[in-house]
């Protein structure tokens, strides 16, 4: 008998495919993993409405667990409670910073109109002394920022809530 | 059916982020610079994401097998439910700005709303695209700020844009019997304030951007009914174009 602990110990091979580094459990889009009439069902939940990588996922974790020798699971797609950037494991927050990706601040660009945004340090040389370039970023979790003391212009992983 | 009032519901929601949604998408390649080509593109993505929750949660209320392709891209051009703003042409890169911020600052207050539906699964939904929401207004008030208050040639050419769509706001706000109907089973929480709360919003971003409100009173509507302006046709003969070639196609 395969243990729910056992299927998210799997899963974490499972990756993210546009953030490769980070598994979908660091992610914190798989929400469970139950038995239902005798076939694993894992519940994930999407990261922003329209992100593509969602169905990969999906097909991702059906094809591990096959691997693993479990032929009929089910994936099933649930909206609430919403994804928000806390799900993402701390673990994950490390991966992301040594992969040079800046990982979320703990709250929202609250920024009005032009008011300052978010300060996030640079993943390369630590520096605060950084800009943002643009909100929206090469995927739809993304932001774009430029440190101005390295230079090294780099993706933030922007706080969602 | 088992619900007809939130099936019309569910789909003007979606229509209208479904055809802005492939609007922004005309963009892609085309953005005056590459942040921007970018940005509308995901702001695209978000809303064809958003669509797609609340087609496909339409279909599961009519309960006809119909699921968010088969609704967003083989319905006939009077089915379509979507406010005449949202479909209006990309023009420049202003009249793109102005169409996206008129619309974001209704949807953020709707929203918000949306959230205590007794409806779970529309509460979901509302919820989920809330959070983006916020982005997308951020991003066009900015922008309308940044141009109006820019230079002189940007000041007029975003002044003329508004002048333009202005006319198209007011049907943001329609309602008949489906919100009624809704409202009086407790599905729609009351949705009376989201007017004062938009004319709050737009009236601060225009007087940041210098931007005067136009005094024309003249009004658009029928989009809710069926009844669209003439650039839909050519809207949907591109957004529906794989689905009527190659009929049942899987991306």
């Amino acid at each position: 008998m395969v243990s729910k602990e056992q299927i998210y110990n799997w899963l974490e091979e499972v990756s993210d495919p546009e953030i490769p580094v980070l598994s979908v459990i660091d992610l914190g889009v798989v929400r469970d993993a139950q038995i239902i009439d005798g076939d694993w069902l894992i519940t994930i939940t999407p990261t922003y409405s329209g992100c593509p990588a969602m169905k990969t996922m999906e097909e991702d974790i059906l094809s591990k667990l096959k691997d693993k020798g479990i032929d009929s699971a089910k994936v099933e797609m649930v909206l609430a409670p919403a994804w928000s950037t806390d799900w993402l494991s701390e673990n994950g927050r490390v991966k992301l910073h040594e992969y040079g990706i800046a990982p979320p601040e703990h709250e929202v660009d609250k920024s009005v109109l032009f008011a300052e945004p978010t300060v996030v340090p640079c993943p390369k040389c630590h520096s605060r002394n950084t800009r943002m370039v643009s909100q929206f970023g090469s995927t739809a979790c993304k932001a774009l920022y430029q440190c101005n003391d390295c230079q090294e212009p780099f993706d933030y992983f922007k706080c969602l809530k | 059916m088992k619900n007809e009032a939130l099936f019309r519901y569910l789909l003007r929601l979606g229509d209208d982020s479904l055809i802005l949604g492939q609007r922004l998408a005309e963009w892609c390649g085309h953005g005056p610079i590459l942040e921007e080509d970018i940005a509308m593109t995901n702001i695209s993505l978000d809303l064809i994401g958003q669509a797609m929750s609340l087609l496909d949660y339409a279909g599961v209320i009519e309960g006809k097998d119909r699921n968010c392709d088969k609704l967003g891209l083989l319905r006939y051009e009077k089915e379509y439910v979507n406010v005449l703003l949202v479909e209006q042409p990309n023009g420049d890169f202003g009249d793109t700005i102005m169409r996206q911020f008129l619309f974001d600052a209704f949807r953020k207050p709707l929203y918000e709303r949306l959230v205590n539906s007794s409806d779970k699964q529309l509460a979901a939904i509302a919820d989920k695209s809330l959070k983006e929401t916020r982005y997308h207004l951020k991003h066009s008030s900015e922008w309308v700020i940044r141009l109006g208050d820019g230079t002189e040639e940007s000041h007029e050419r975003v002044q003329n844009s508004l002048d333009t769509l202005w006319r198209y706001a007011d049907e943001l706000f329609y309602t008949d019997e489906v919100e009624a109907k809704l409202t009086v089973e407790g599905i729609l929480p009351d949705l009376s304030g989201i007017k004062a709360e938009w004319e709050s919003t737009v009236k601060y971003v225009f007087s940041e951007a210098t931007l005067e409100i136009p005094v024309n009173n003249w009004k658009f509507e029928g989009g809710r009914k069926g009844r669209h302006s003439e650039h839909f046709g050519h809207l949907l003969s591109e957004l529906q174009y794989m689905q009527r070639a190659y009929p049942n196609m899987e991306w």
